[in-house]
């Protein structure tokens, strides 16, 4: 990394939603949140993105207002966490991996039942609910056991449960996993509605194919903020040199060759193909090429590719890693 | 790896596992129908599909413990209806859920299932060592698995299967919940295996990871959509994908959409993919449709299509037809 | 079958029953708390029943008889009452419980060898006390009753003597009426039926709920390793703990111990078995942990307790009842228990109830071998 995404302005143009400020949550000796800085605007999709026990959930619980933290500021919607979390929790939608819906009752007694909980009632209520299910595709369905319901279905009937007080600001924990990819999509498309409608959309998640999905990306490890940028700038910055892809009729004499070239940083096989880690790639071609010949291992495509999310993810918290020694 | 013991001559010497007509029902769905495969020896291959697309009833068959409604499975030679012992004796299977004793340490598990497929204390000794290095866990091994973070349970699982010497590895969805390093090292885990000979069935609902497969059977509510190699999964996708980064991806989608050419329009973080009948003609069109119209972006590329763009793109056009 | 993978499993298992909390104190504290808590609290005896005498012949038999009760600890006299009237009102007001009537005559009838009979007016509210106090009256008239019969030979010769009242054939292996030697000999049976079939079906139906099972039925392991494996160690515990609460019982309790100790130790192996075997079937086909504790309270925990014998007489029971009891192996070993322990008797004499109990075993063990398949179908 040359400039840590970090450097950048954290939220662009915009209100500001959410404005976490030198954050820190002990658990008796282990911290879990260490001193963690970012703010969000309305209309974002932020991803928090990282292992388990990094520090997402217990960040995101308490900018739900359900944990106080040790030291620090969180503003959410304009109300401290730590002394109004009332009215914080008033104004947040959270929905959890599990949909927390109850199987047994049926769609439109999902909906009664968190319009009771958030306090929406009368015309209110009904509006609402008519554009939950609007939303979520399930006019018509409204008398069906929610058990009945395809994966797909009772994502989007969770997300309208959890929106159906028109938050400002929602929570997403790990809203997709194991969903096919169609209503994957489709989920996706309602979430960049509500986005562009000004809720701010919070997604912490430690799968890839979610976070390209955000508009901005904090990479959190250990408690800490190790980078924060959108998906293309983290991409781009992550990985020192370049990334090229090897095709060749023996991935076995290739892989063994190049390691030993001081120009390839790092080899690793990748389906039927290695993935190589270079300075520059004008530079390393030519010796690549010369060590596969000599190890008579035929190239049958050798280029510079875009390091994926996944890369970037892998580099980062690496050379995070490498920079603080495992406590 | 020493592999001979385990190595018994096969009827079919090239297919590792051959599977055909495979039918499961459950009361009200039909889980698998119809499934017909077959996976070379020392392959990689992923089965890939969403949840509840028949992956984890495909894998319980191929491991013996699940008995199909039709069709048949042979594993090594050995039909996993009519013997489920000798198939069991030739395989590894890790399930979905973590299959390993919570409350047993790393070194325990490693021997109640060295014991189970009778591995010498010798060579368990060795293997154990080797295998635990290898995925880094050489320091826990007195700690209970239950206090392993996910990515080490799903390496500590791996190590037990491995204990033995499988012709083949069954593995449900093994890196479900794993962070993307341990991730890695678990995949350099099962090339290593491969380079000596074990043929590997790997299911995934992830589709980016299919891409490293050798093979993948892509499948959607119990069916095959396509069976090939990644790369060439993708040259079936008709026409060509491209990518519009920019700082207000947002508000470009619309106008993106109604340009010439422009099939599909994907709103993916600060990008927007574009699904093109030929980029190559698209791309420069596309840079000054968008500066005409004073519309901010920082590149137009042409991008692989994915794995998860071909299989929208087949289960829509699935149900266009149906 | 591979002692190997028999011995894998049962290593395992060990090793999980000593990691787990909830195990381990059903293992090792629920025998003693079971047995200090049949042995002082259950206790059934009764002491300082209220009592009230009238005695309608005033002689100096009829005062030797009452002294008999007032300075037996079971009994403290509050009223000596003036007339049936009085004594009806204590019984009736709750002040005392018991009422002992002797009646005019009681001397002259006895001193001509004749029968004579003393009535007992008991409250019988608490169904059980009224039984022990019954037990308790007849005892001590009982004893009376000889006492008199001795004199009454010595005075005038080895002729019959009559008997006061009828004695109670049911108190003949427990002299000294207590109650705790019926029943301490039964928690063995009860701690037993608890360790067998408890703590194996929780077992089983953990690794199904836990996941593990799945993989454990992918490997070449045979059922019948799995099942005595599994059932390995608990026999150890089992015996173990069988073992502790006839040593309890002895020495603390000091409850007569006449019999073999061999032959305790089969019967009780038999029917260690015979419940481990049901504890795995409930387990196979239970797979979860709560149906299947459940279904072990209802099968193996509550016969033990109620249809064993070990603190409700089964006589006493109605007949179909007492038919339903034959079923349970609970029945069979508590008999055997307190046959060993009370009578010392021998094999051969028990040989009825370790049949019944091995028959029982072998039908349960060949269901349970039927009821484990290495499949999720």
């Amino acid at each position: 990394m040359n400039s840590t995404p970090l450097d950048r302005d954290g939220a662009g143009a915009g209100e500001v939603s959410v404005a976490v400020q030198d954050l820190v949550k002990r658990f008796g000796a282990f911290t879990a949140v260490d001193h963690v800085t970012f703010s969000t605007r309305k209309g974002e999709v932020f991803g928090f993105l990282g292992p388990n026990g990094s520090g997402k959930s217990t960040t995101i619980r308490i900018l739900c207002g359900l944990l106080r933290p040790t030291s620090g500021r969180a503003v959410v919607a304009g109300f401290d966490v730590a002394s109004d979390p009332e009215s914080v929790r008033r104004r947040i939608g959270y929905m959890s991996q599990k949909f927390s819906l109850y199987n047994d009752l049926t769609v439109l007694e999902n909906l009664r039942f968190y319009g009771g909980l958030y306090g929406v009632t009368g015309a209110r209520l009904s509006q609402r609910i008519n554009w939950a299910l609007r939303m979520a595709g399930l006019h018509g369905r409204e008398d069906s056991r929610t058990a009945t319901l395809s994966g797909g279905w009772k994502q989007r009937l969770a997300l309208g449960c959890a929106v159906l007080h028109r938050p400002p600001i929602v929570f997403l924990d790990e809203p997709t996993s194991g969903v096919d990819p169609l209503s994957r999509r489709q989920f996706w498309e309602l979430i960049q509605q509500m986005a562009e409608e000004g809720v701010t959309v919070f997604v912490s998640t430690h799968y890839m194919d979610e976070a390209e999905y955000c508009n901005r990306l904090a990479l959190l490890m250990r408690g800490r903020l190790i980078a924060l940028g959108a998906p293309s700038e983290l991409k781009l910055g992550a990985v020192q040199g370049d990334l090229m892809l090897l095709e060749t009729d023996s991935l076995q004499r290739a892989i063994e060759a190049v390691r030993k070239l001081p120009q390839v940083r790092d080899a690793a096989v990748f389906g039927n193909a290695l993935h190589l880690v270079v300075a520059g790639a004008a530079d390393a071609n030519q010796p690549i090429r010369a060590a596969l010949a000599a190890a008579r291992a035929h190239v049958l495509r050798l280029e510079v590719i875009r390091p994926s999310l996944e890369d970037a993810f892998v580099a980062l918290t690496a050379s995070a890693a490498a920079a603080e020694p495992i406590r | 790896m020493p592999y001979g013991r385990a190595r018994r001559p096969m009827p079919d010497s090239e297919h590792a596992i051959i599977v055909s007509a495979l039918v499961k029902d459950f009361p009200g769905v039909r889980a698998v129908d119809g499934l017909t495969f077959s996976v070379a020896r020392g392959e990689i291959f992923g089965l890939v599909g969403p949840d509840g697309a028949g992956k984890t009833t495909t894998m319980r068959v191929l491991a013996g413990v699940m008995s199909p409604d039709s069709g048949s499975a042979l594993i090594g030679g050995c039909d996993v209806v009519r013997d489920p012992e000798a198939v069991k004796r030739r395989i590894s299977y890790m399930p979905q859920r973590f299959g390993l004793y919570e409350d047993l340490t790393v070194r325990e598990n490693i021997r109640f299932y060295a014991d189970l497929f009778g591995v010498r204390r010798r060579e368990r000794d060795l293997r154990a060592a080797r295998l635990l290095a290898a995925c880094g866990m050489s320091q826990f091994q007195d700690r209970l698995a239950g206090k392993l973070s996910g990515g080490m349970k799903q390496k500590l699982g791996l190590v037990c299967a491995l204990i033995h010497t499988p012709q083949v590895l069954l593995l449900d969805e093994p890196t479900n919940g794993v962070d993307p390093v341990s991730r890695r090292e678990f995949w350099a885990m099962l090339y290593d295996l491969v380079g000596q000979g074990v043929t590997i069935v790997n299911s995934t609902a992830y589709l980016d990871e299919a891409e490293r497969c050798h093979r993948v059977a892509l499948m959607h509510r119990g069916r095959l959509l396509f069976c090939d190699q990644p790369g060439r999964l993708k040259q079936r996708l008709p026409g060509d994908v491209i990518a519009v980064v920019s700082p207000a991806a947002s508000q470009l989608r619309d106008s993106l959409g109604r340009l010439p050419g422009v099939g599909s329009v994907l709103l993916i973080g600060d990008a927007v993919h574009l699904f093109v009948d030929d980029a190559s003609r698209r791309i420069p069109e596309i840079s000054r449709a968008l500066e005409s119209m004073r519309l901010p972006f920082d590149e137009v590329v042409q991008i692989t299509p994915t794995i998860e763009d071909l299989f929208v793109n087949a289960v829509s056009e699935r149900e266009r037809a149906a | 079958m591979s002692a190997r993978r028999l011995f894998a499993l049962a290593r395992k298992e060990m090793i999980q029953i000593r990691r787990d909390p909830r195990s381990l104190i059903v293992v090792l504290l629920m025998p003693v708390m079971l047995m200090a808590l049949m042995g002082y609290g259950i206790g059934l005896d009764q002491t300082d029943i209220p009592l009230c005498v009238y005695d309608r012949e005033g002689s100096q038999l009829s005062q030797d008889l009452l002294k008999r009760f007032v300075s037996n600890r079971y009994f403290s006299l509050k009223l000596n009452a003036e007339d049936y009237r009085a004594l009806a009102d204590a019984i009736e007001s709750g002040r005392c419980t018991v009422g002992i009537v002797i009646p005019l005559y009681f001397s002259k009838l006895l001193n001509a060898g004749q029968p004579a009979s003393v009535q007992a007016v008991i409250d019988a509210t608490d169904n059980n006390t009224a039984n022990l106090i019954i037990g308790y009256t007849q005892a001590v008239v009982a004893r009376f009753s000889a006492d008199v019969q001795i004199d009454y030979q010595q005075r005038r010769g080895p002729a019959l003597g009559a008997p006061v009242l009828n004695v109670e054939a049911r108190t003949w292996f427990n002299e000294e009426l207590e109650s705790r030697n019926f029943i301490v000999p039964g928690v063995v049976a009860l701690v037993m039926a608890v360790i067998g079939t408890f703590l194996t079906s929780l077992t089983i139906a953990r690794e199904w709920e836990r996941g593990t099972m799945e993989q454990l039925i992918s490997t070449p392991v045979a059922p019948l390793e799995v099942i005595a494996g599994k059932l390995i160690p608990y026999y150890v515990i089992g015996m173990v703990d069988a073992g502790s609460c006839a040593a309890i019982s002895a020495w603390w309790f000091e409850v007569p111990f006449r019999g073999s100790l061999l032959l305790l130790f089969g019967a009780s192996s038999l029917f260690l078995i015979g419940v481990l075997l049901l504890g795995f079937m409930i387990s196979a086909l239970a797979k979860t942990q709560l149906a299947a504790s459940q279904f072990a309270l209802l099968t193996t925990f509550l016969p033990a307790f109620l249809l064993s014998g070990f603190a409700f007489p089964i006589d006493q029971m109605p007949a179909a009842v007492r038919m339903v009891t034959r079923v349970f192996p609970a029945r069979y070993y508590v008999t055997t228990l307190k046959s060993i322990f009370l009578k010392g008797t021998g094999a051969a004499a028990l040989a009825v109830p370790l049949a019944a109990m091995l028959i029982f075993a072998a039908i349960v063990g060949g269901a349970a071998v039927r009821a484990f398949r290495k499949t999720l179908d």
